[in-house]
């Protein structure tokens, strides 16, 4: 057994619904094995941290080519949404409806609530300096379990040691 | 190691492999092992997790913990200090808790 405890460190970067998903889930799964956490939110990832848009996080089916129909339980087997279906008003909105459906029956709770208990468990939460002036954003935009909004240098100083994955 | 612990069967990462070993006796002394002296707030996880996981046949996760016993996250991590998943199944006697959540 090294006596440092194991670090690992999540940045980020993307505001859709289902790149939210990975630090939350790998970070929990971190915390319950002992292992010390830290989130770095930069540029869209800030949406993640921000009250407004926290709970409006959306996945778009245009360009996607993952999204099939077969995620619906329809037997379509590799038949995709076509990007042209995907372009009318409301796909991103049923999408996004669908994919919270499809979390919340896995039993996993929404991004709001995942960051209280990250937060709860001990992970530190941090905005980036940089991204969060570009973007206009004050300390009061972020959801309360945010600690601070720190440069990128700080970062680096913080996660001494740690793993870095970049999402 | 003391008797009792010699005495029953842990699989390589140190969780009972026949769920029907444990006793409340053992489950002290594996959190003894871990560095953690079972209280009352303690025993109410183990047993809700006991009651879960013999009933579902896995180790409840985290936040099952949470909600099935409204003890706070917060307190589930101080109870059971630097990762509670594998501390809390282990001290049942329950197998790896398998849920990402």
């Amino acid at each position: 057994m090294s006596e440092e405890n194991r670090k690992i460190a999540f940045i980020c970067s993307k505001g859709d619904l289902d790149m939210a998903y990975p630090a939350l889930i790998m970070g929990w799964a971190a915390l319950g094995n002992g292992i010390d956490v830290t989130i770095f939110f930069t540029f869209w990832g800030l949406d993640l941290i921000t009250k407004k848009r926290v709970d409006k996080l959306e996945i778009a089916p245009v360009a996607n080519t993952s999204f099939k129909f077969s995620l619906m339980g329809l037997p379509t087997g590799n038949l995709g949404i076509p990007n042209i279906m995907g372009i009318l008003p409301g796909m991103t909105a049923f999408a996004s409806w669908f994919m919270k459906k499809k979390i919340e029956e896995m039993d996993v709770p929404p991004v709001r609530e995942y960051l209280e208990m990250l937060h709860d468990a001990g992970a530190k939460l941090y905005g980036c300096k940089m991204t969060v002036d570009m973007f206009g954003l004050k300390e009061e935009d972020f959801l309360p379990v945010v600690d601070g909004v720190v440069t990128a240098g700080d970062f680096m100083d913080m996660t001494e040691g740690a793993q870095i994955v970049f999402i | 190691m003391t008797a009792l612990l010699e005495s029953v069967a842990f699989n390589e990462e140190g969780f009972l492999l026949n769920p029907n070993d444990w006793t409340p006796e053992l489950a002290q002394e594996i959190a003894a092992q871990e560095g953690i002296e079972l209280t009352d707030k303690h025993w109410e996880i183990i047993n809700f997790c006991r009651e879960k996981g013999l009933e579902t046949g896995a180790a409840p996760t985290l936040r099952q913990i949470t909600k099935g016993t409204g003890i706070s996250t917060k307190e589930l991590f101080a109870l059971f200090p630097k990762g509670p998943a594998k501390k809390v199944a282990k001290i049942a006697g329950l197998g790896k808790p398998e849920g990402c959540v």
